[in-house]
């Protein structure tokens, strides 16, 4: 283990790095990668890594990159790429596959707004766009948690149980490119934690179809069977967590992450480094006496709906918070999370930030002001954090 | 097994033990794929394959799971993108020191059409892949609408009155991505075929085969003169039989006889050339022109 000041660009590549070695003595590790802002650094440091038994292609756009990926996980190797943007919504039939065909790979997205017009800055609009593409979803809030969540998504959607994609999602440039000091594991923990990579229904020399054509009742019965593994990726998250402490000495957190909201009346709902802004305002809340909480929500597939009940039911008001938009609805975390909530709970929405606005703590102040004004929730609320 | 090259002849050394197009497939009666993958059944005798199938009448081949029409390991890839994922289980195989030969079989709308930028790019990166396009010059399986393989003149769901413009010339755009190996396969002279298909195996690198492929279906042709078709295109200088090495050495296979005759009894024996009323003559000139851009062509000789 060694401790480093690097981006979560690198972080993530340097993850994948580890997660690549660690498979030499499985069938290897290849992968596709395209660069797109702010995700480039990532597949340009990967680039330049020595992998043992391992290969980076460089392909010509993001839908070959993850077909790369589709080809090399069937040939039964650990593979891995990262996107942003347009990038992803470019990919995005691939990205479907891959889960359709059960093929565990993991993707790093450095959120970045969907255009034109273009906007480089970070919202989580084109991570959403694929919620339901039937990967494993991670909003990760800073560059330890990125590489950490990497290392982890490998170990939990490689499981027997599970056998699905991840995607592990950062703020493009928030985090992308903010270098923090990062401890990076040594190979031979990884190489504990994660063994080489088997996946049952990989081609091999026997006649196999894999992806044929299939008909209504077995398509419900695979789709039935994938949401059972999401299921179980929530099941054995605990199980796996306690390892990963062993092993790295460090604690990875759940799919929900609490910050004092266990007496809080009023809750913020948030994901990515939204949350971090949140804790700040929190504490200057709580110093005026408001009873307020943040809860992150950190896996969005499989949606930690129990944990959040159970979170949500002491909450008078709950604020939640969207780097996104699905015009004509409102915020997706906030369709996600209302369903949670008690009859007498509040729920409202704000979103903001979008397009990378800098949401600061007087902007979660405001919010909290107007949450605690309500006598009932309205429309889902813009605001606007200007420049 | 049966041997379409040897007229159903019994099964020799040479064949694959289990055939690569199993029977009770669902392809249509006459479909050059089907001739095709007999073919290549033969040429790959004993060696592992792996086959990646993207969107086209191959996938529909395959067969409803758990089923599978494919005596060899093959993974569906969505449409655009065959070559990619072949390069990805290519260069797993090599990683782990495997001979397997990793093989797209793709229909004209996914090599022309939506795969030419994977297609391309995976020329660009030589990698280890034989391509081989199976063309039937329509959207077969979506129910024959044009493609740009789709020859002047020819009728299809979308262009009901002919198409109005020319076939794309994929084995000249495919050299000039100087690649070691890029052929025109004719299933009416089965030795160059198999010929073809043994030497684009046994090479290294990105290998093209482009096979006209009869489609009774789209073609509105008698199942049962799928081959002479293809002899009469041969013939007739329509489909020049070549390869290219390394994208410079060109080589003449079937030298044609640019029949007037042949021309026209293609064209007469399909439907799909009676709307427009292409003739012979409309094409001779084309023909011609295309045959003298061959010859000027550096040659393997």
């Amino acid at each position: 283990m060694r401790s480093e000041l690097i981006s979560a660009n690198h972080a993530a590549a340097h993850a994948a790095t580890l997660a690549a070695r660690a498979n030499r003595k499985g069938r290897g590790f290849c992968s596709g990668v395209y660069p797109i802002t702010p995700s480039t650094e990532c597949m340009e440091l990967l680039c330049a890594q020595e992998i043992e038994k391992g290969q980076v292609v460089r392909v010509e756009g993001e839908h070959s990159a993850m077909a790369v990926c589709i080809g090399s996980v069937a040939g039964g190797a650990r593979s891995f790429t990262a996107t942003s943007s347009n990038g992803l919504a470019y990919m995005a039939e691939n990205v479907v596959a891959a889960a359709l065909l059960r093929l565990p790979m993991v993707m790093m997205v450095a959120n970045r707004t969907l255009g034109p017009p273009w906007n480089i800055w970070a919202d989580h609009g084109d991570s959403l766009l694929l919620r339901d593409s039937g990967w494993l979803q991670f909003y990760c809030a800073d560059n330890q948690e990125v590489l950490d969540t990497i290392l982890f998504a490998y170990r939990l959607g490689e499981d027997a149980r599970v056998m699905l994609p991840v995607m592990v999602c950062q703020d493009g440039f928030v985090l992308s490119h903010t270098m923090a000091q990062t401890l990076i594991p040594a190979q031979e923990q990884v190489d504990r934690f994660l063994p080489p990579l088997s996946v049952s229904h990989r081609l091999a020399d026997q006649p196999h179809a894999l992806g044929s054509v299939i008909l209504p009742q077995q398509t419900e019965v695979l789709r039935r069977r994938h949401h059972q593994a999401m299921g179980e990726a929530l099941n054995i998250y605990p199980e796996l967590q306690r390892e990963f402490a062993e092993i790295f000495g460090r604690e990875l957190p759940g799919p929900l992450v609490g910050y004092r909201d266990e007496d809080a009346e009023l809750l913020i709902l948030s994901m990515g480094t939204l949350a971090g802004t949140v804790e700040r305002s929190v504490d200057r809340l709580r110093e005026r006496g408001v009873k307020v909480g943040s809860l992150r929500i950190r896996l969005l597939r499989p949606f930690p709906a129990r944990l959040l009940r159970e979170k949500l039911a002491r909450a008078r008001r709950v604020a939640v918070l969207d780097r996104d938009i699905s015009p004509g609805f409102g915020g997706v975390l906030w369709g996600e999370c209302r369903t949670c909530a008690g009859a007498e709970t509040l729920v409202q929405n704000y979103m903001l930030g979008l397009g990378g606005g800098d949401v600061r703590p007087e902007h979660i102040e405001q919010l909290v002001d107007d949450l605690r004004g309500r006598e009932s929730a309205g429309e889902p609320m813009i605001m606007e954090v200007g420049v | 097994m049966n041997e379409p090259a040897l007229n159903g002849m019994a099964q020799t050394e040479h064949d694959r033990k289990k055939p690569l197009l199993r029977p009770g497939n669902t392809n249509c009666g006459g479909c050059g794929m089907s001739i095709a993958l007999q073919m290549l059944s033969r040429a790959i005798a004993g060696q592992p394959v792996q086959l990646v199938v993207p969107a086209c009448c191959g996938a529909v081949a395959v067969g409803n799971y758990p089923f599978s029409s494919f005596g060899a390991p093959v993974v569906m890839s969505t449409f655009a993108c065959s070559a990619a994922v072949a390069g990805g289980l290519a260069r797993v195989a090599a990683l782990n020191g495997e001979e397997t030969r990793v093989i797209c079989w793709a229909g004209d709308g996914g090599t022309y059409d939506i795969g030419m930028g994977a297609l391309s790019a995976a020329a660009e990166r030589n990698e280890d892949i034989l391509y081989i396009c199976y063309d039937n010059e329509i959207y077969g399986n979506t129910g024959g609408q044009r493609s740009s393989a789709t020859p002047l003149g020819a009728a299809t769901t979308s262009t009901p009155t002919g198409k109005p413009e020319v076939k794309k010339e994929i084995l000249a755009i495919m050299a000039a991505h100087r690649i070691p190996y890029a052929a025109s396969v004719s299933l009416a002279h089965p030795e160059d075929t198999l010929c073809k298909l043994r030497l684009a195996l046994e090479m290294r690198g990105f290998r093209f085969l482009h096979i006209l492929s009869p489609c009774p279906t789209g073609w509105k042709s008698e199942p049962s003169h799928g081959i002479q078709l293809i002899r009469l295109a041969v013939r007739s200088g329509l489909f020049p039989v070549l390869e290219i090495r390394d994208g410079r050495q060109m080589t003449i296979n079937v030298e044609p006889d640019f029949s007037d005759l042949a021309l026209a009894e293609y064209l007469a024996m399909q439907g799909r050339f009676r709307k427009s009323g292409v003739t012979a003559m409309v094409l001779r000139d084309a023909i011609r022109r295309h045959w003298e851009t061959l010859r000027s062509a550096p040659t393997g000789d």
